[in-house]
């Protein structure tokens, strides 16, 4: 065995397992609760939002509608009732305020299933890949316009996996299944964070909406960094990290700005120097290096042994 | 070649060319990308014969272009008529359908599938529920239904929520006992809604009143036909004054009947056809 660095576990020998997971925690508490909201109706008959994650009606008064869904519908040909409209129009605003990958990490049903992939892929140590280029999801997105205008249907809503899924969970439909394998597979043995990575056109789309939002990570505390490289070993989007943290100079900005980034936070729990933080977007404060006296959690560990 | 000098790259930059080889690749890819969503968006264009859209539904293509697919309307309806389509049910994957023979449509007077759909997919503008078209009752087993056979069944024409008009019973002769009546069940298309309550409620056990898609079961004449006699009826007289009984011909029957002269024609007279 080759002495291959898990990314979290000195973090949780020197935070607890509860700090080095506390993000990775709410996101799936997030997750579950959007999924629970449409859920309820169908499993206990409390009905919250009725719908599917394309196109939804929340307690009979708020309508949300996925933009992209929507748009393919416009490239193919069809004017949409102003509920959608509305609907889709509420859900960009708020991916504009808050961050457009927001809903890769927090919403998205299928990001459990990659992240899952991805530490089967740490596990089982494959290195090698086929590599593809993160841009690669642009193209998906183009495609997949091409193909509604040329069509004249919602092509894409036939494979979407996202919302097959939760079709497939809330109205009692198996096929939606086949599609996750596929991609679990994919992102295991073919390329590392395949499908989110690189090739989900949905994802694609939400990054070109996160351009404005408000939450974001910093490297705030980047002189602490010792260069352990957790954060890259976990981060989906890893070429997002660098620009604030090791290949930014000494005036940069510690906050990462990459439409890439998705707000997972796994790089604030897995960060056993707690470079990391959740902060908004305009917030430029740097830590101070500390006086020459004084240690890093690492440091009072070595010495400490 | 001329363009990447004046950029000041050298004609043979390995940089340049493998971006633009990488950009090819990329290019080629989305291209097969789309084209094998558009062959398979194109393998569920048309809906298999015994499912139907839920009222309001627009035209198949249009309707695929507007349906997103969220199952609003499935949730929206009270009888729990639609589902949604999984692979190989034949409507196009995720969108609404329902088949008559297991759950119809009851026809609610509020619409509330139509209400729920925050697309247009299903049309806001249907309001009168009799004005749905969903698909259109025809009697596929003419030689197996009951009421053909003689009998009295009569059950679809009962439970018709548009009877008399979507549906009647037409009489004629019973050829078979020579002194019975046939009470032949007859469906109106342009007053069936397609709701599939008749399909639902035929006794036999493999229904002979069936509803279709529009498209299959709907016949048309030709744009440019005319029926005589309604162009009569507007026009409130005869089309073209003092014409034509032609001859009726029996079958078997005599054939001295002398065909009509050209020139006994108004308007054609002397000068004849084709001068
Ligand atoms: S930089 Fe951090 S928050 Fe952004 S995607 Fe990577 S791990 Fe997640
Ligand atoms: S009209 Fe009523 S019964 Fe028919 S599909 Fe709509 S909601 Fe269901
Ligand atoms: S409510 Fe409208 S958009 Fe949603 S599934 Fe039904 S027909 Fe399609
Ligand atoms: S489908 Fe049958 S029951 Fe419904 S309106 Fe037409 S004839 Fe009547
Ligand atoms: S219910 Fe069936 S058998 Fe009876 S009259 Fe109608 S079509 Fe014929």
């Amino acid at each position: 065995m080759s002495v291959r660095r898990e990314p979290g576990v000195e973090a949780r020998q020197q935070l607890g397992w509860f700090k080095a997971n506390q993000w990775l925690l709410a996101r799936r508490a997030t997750q579950l609760g959007f999924f629970m909201l449409f859920a309820s109706g169908p499993l206990f008959g409390i009905w919250i939002a009725k719908g599917t994650l394309a196109s939804s009606m929340t307690l009979d008064v708020l309508p949300l509608t996925d933009p992209l869904v929507l748009l393919q519908g416009l490239v193919a040909g069809h004017r949409p009732e102003s509920l959608a409209l509305i609907g889709a129009g509420i859900v960009l605003g708020a991916y504009l305020l808050i961050g457009g990958r927001v809903y890769c990490s927090w919403v998205c049903p299928i990001n459990p299933v990659t992240d899952l992939a991805a530490w089967v892929r740490r596990k089982l140590d494959i290195k090698k890949g086929w590599n593809l280029k993160p841009k690669t999801r642009l193209w998906m997105l183009g495609a997949i316009l091409v193909a509604a205008f040329i069509t004249g249907t919602i092509a894409f809503e036939l494979i979407n996996p996202i919302t097959t899924l939760y079709r497939g969970l809330l109205f009692g439909l198996s096929w939606g299944m086949a599609t996750l394998l596929l991609i679990f597979l994919f992102d295991v043995f073919v390329t590392r964070n395949g499908w989110c990575g690189h090739v989900c056109p949905v994802g694609a789309f939400y990054g070109l909406v996160n351009t404005t939002g408000l939450l974001r990570v910093s490297a705030r505390g980047r002189q602490r960094c010792d260069d352990c490289m957790d954060c890259y070993a976990i981060c989906p989007e890893m070429h997002v990290i660098a620009p604030a943290l090791n290949t930014a100079d000494a005036g940069d900005s510690p906050i990462i700005t990459d439409i890439d980034c998705t707000a997972c936070g796994r790089c604030i729990d897995v960060c056993p120097e707690r470079v990391f933080n959740f902060t908004h977007r305009f917030d430029q404060r740097v830590d101070q290096p500390p006086a020459p006296n004084t240690m890093t959690a690492r440091s009072r560990l070595v010495t400490a042994a | 070649m001329a363009l990447t000098k004046k950029k000041g790259y050298g004609p043979a930059d390995p940089k340049r060319r493998r971006a633009l080889k990488e950009m090819a690749m990329y290019a080629a890819g989305t291209a097969g990308i789309a084209a094998a969503v558009t062959g398979f968006a194109g393998q569920s264009r048309s809906l298999p014969a015994e499912t139907l859209r839920p009222p309001g539904a627009l035209p198949e293509h249009d309707f695929q272009s507007a349906c997103v697919r969220c199952g609003l309307c499935v949730r929206a309806c009270p009888y729990n008529t639609l589902k949604l389509a999984e692979f190989g049910d034949g409507p196009a994957i995720g969108t609404p359908y329902f088949v008559a023979r297991q759950v119809p449509c009851e026809m609610c007077d509020d619409i509330p599938c139509v209400v729920a759909c925050p697309t247009g997919a299903l049309d806001h503008a249907l309001t009168d529920i009799d004005n749905a078209r969903m698909g259109e009752a025809s009697l596929v087993g003419r030689t197996a239904c009951l009421n053909m056979l003689g009998l009295r069944c009569d059950v679809c024409y009962r439970v018709c929520p548009v009877i008399d008009k979507a549906i009647t019973l037409q009489l004629t002769h019973n050829a078979r006992t020579k002194k019975h009546t046939i009470f032949e069940p007859v469906v109106h298309p342009d007053a069936c809604t397609g709701c599939g309550k008749c399909e639902k409620s035929c006794v036999l056990e493999v229904a002979a009143i069936r509803v279709l898609p529009k498209k299959l079961a709907h016949g048309q004449i030709g744009e440019h036909y005319r029926l005589g006699w309604e162009e009569k009826d507007k026009k409130g007289k005869e089309l073209v004054p003092g014409v034509i009984d032609l001859p009726d011909r029996l079958p078997g029957g005599p054939s001295d009947i002398e065909p009509p002269s050209l020139s006994k024609i108004p308007g054609l007279g002397k000068t004849g056809v084709g001068q």
